[in-house]
């Protein structure tokens, strides 16, 4: 019985430390949501740039992005962001001090998920039959026009399968900030971690990912729901 | 009849060095109905492709209404080219005839009215009011009001047809070409869809219609045309197509009506 005893107290006192730790942790979650966040809003619209020039008649052009693709897509994100943030120095000698942590962050995240969201793009749009491009050249639609009326609507719901999924990836890739010690969750919890000498800190950042997760697969669900109205 | 819509001059287009429109000469009057029928890979669709411009010839001439979308140019190098009016023209040009796909291309993002009102909307400007007055005269004259709000997927293939041709009718095209519109639809569905192009022949509507549908052509059309290898071998009244000394028109109708 005193065992039985013992375990679950045991239990109990590493709930109450994990919610403690979990507490010392959440001021730091909000850097990972920042991160998070503006990486979304930064890579999203300059994938579809990245995009368009994938698939630009320029064959200049095309190589260009090609090659951008397969370094952002072929080399480790954690060494893109070492390279990003000390980049200026080794290249033009220039300082940029600690305040160019979390903007370097961005940065490398921004470009890097910026390929991989093109590539997403790209098989979204070459996706739509020709038939719908033709119908409306036959109507009369101006290029500007068919791409935003017709095609790009459609592109977006094919294409919300493949960006939850890349969405999962960065809130765990958000991690990798901790390469140049941005203060964002994981940085923070390895830092309580080796203090402490205790794993609990790592679990506690493990479970806030994965919650994060859970809520980002929730509003994508909704999203593709919504846009369930037609096939 | 009326005035000459359509003037097609010396026609040609080849894919890869391939001829697939040798030499094609056609015009089409105001109020005709035109009905072009083949074998496969004879050059059919090919013609309505190049003739709404979805296709670019490689040389020829392409008129409408006297008014010249393409023709030909020799180049400094002496190759034959053809050319594109200048685009404000071209604008004007392409008001002039509308297409109906044989898979209907509607946007499937779209409801039947928004479908149908869009272009006219967008692209010739006028007021959302007399876009939605001229289609549900239309979706009342094609049997589909109770579907205005329906998605495509919801309808069936005849019904999809008919919106796509409410949709190249909301224009007002002066000429509608018609590739294979019951192709990809069951005996049931063909003869919805037949039934509403017969009825814009009655009102004078000036179509061209590639069609597998011999009996419906003989019905429809002021005039059949055969097409073979790229080239127009036989046209005529119906009664002529379908009485035809010509062993290659003989056999071909004998065949699709077997």
């Amino acid at each position: 019985m005193d065992t039985i005893w013992n375990i679950l107290l045991d239990i109990y006192s590493m709930v109450l430390d994990l919610g403690a730790v979990m507490a010392q942790l959440a001021e730091s979650f909000l850097v990972t949501v920042q991160i998070f966040v503006l990486t979304l809003v930064f890579s999203m619209p300059l994938g579809l740039i990245v995009a368009f020039g994938r698939m630009s008649k320029n064959r200049i052009i095309r190589a260009i992005v090609k090659a951008y693709i397969s370094v952002m897509r072929g080399t480790p994100l954690m060494l893109q962001i070492l390279v990003v943030y000390f980049g200026p120095f080794y290249v033009f000698r220039i300082r940029m001090g600690n305040g160019f942590r979390f903007p370097a962050v961005i940065i490398a995240f921004a470009i890097n998920y910026a390929a991989y969201f093109a590539e997403i793009y790209r098989a979204g749009i070459e996706s739509i039959p020709a038939g719908q491009y033709e119908a409306a050249q036959i109507l009369g639609y101006n290029k500007v026009q068919t791409f935003f009326k017709i095609i790009l609507p459609q592109v977006f719901k094919r294409v919300l399968p493949p960006v939850t999924n890349e969405t999962i990836t960065l809130v765990k890739d958000t991690s990798l900030a901790f390469t140049i010690s941005v203060a964002e969750m994981f940085t923070k919890a390895k830092q309580i971690a080796a203090a402490e000498a205790n794993i609990l800190p790592l679990m506690a950042a493990g479970v806030f990912y994965y919650i994060f997760n859970l809520v980002v697969a929730w509003v994508m669900e909704r999203l593709e729901k919504k846009f369930s109205y037609y096939r | 009849m009326g005035s000459r819509l359509l003037e097609i001059n010396h026609m040609k287009k080849g894919f890869d060095g391939k001829g697939v429109l040798e030499d094609i000469s056609l015009t089409v009057e105001e109020g005709e109905v035109v009905s072009i029928i083949g074998p496969s890979g004879s050059g059919k669709s090919t013609l309505l492709r190049c003739a709404t411009m979805l296709e670019q010839m490689d040389g020829g001439e392409l008129i409408y209404q006297g008014q010249r979308a393409v023709w030909e140019k020799t180049d400094k190098k002496g190759d034959v080219k053809c050319v594109l009016a200048p685009k404000d023209q071209m604008k004007q040009i392409k008001r002039t005839f509308g297409l109906v796909f044989q898979n209907f291309n509607l946007f499937p993002h779209y409801t039947v009215m928004k479908n149908i009102i869009d272009a006219p909307v967008s692209v010739d400007k006028i007021s959302r009011k007399e876009a939605e007055e001229r289609a549900w005269k239309l979706l009342r004259q094609l049997g589909l009001e109770d579907k205005a709000e329906a998605y495509p997927f919801q309808l069936s293939g005849g019904q999809q047809q008919r919106v796509s041709i409410a949709r190249a009718l909301a224009l007002q095209p002066k000429i509608l070409f018609f590739d294979e519109p019951t192709s990809a639809l069951d005996p049931e569905l063909t003869v919805e869809v037949l039934k509403v192009i017969k009825e814009l022949a009655k009102e004078k509507m000036t179509m061209i219609i590639v069609t597998h549908e011999m009996q419906f052509a003989r019905e429809v059309s002021d005039r059949i045309i055969f097409m073979e290898q790229g080239l127009i071998q036989e046209q005529g009244t119906p009664e002529e197509i379908f009485t035809s000394s010509n062993t290659r028109v003989r056999e071909f109708i004998g065949k699709m009506n077997a």
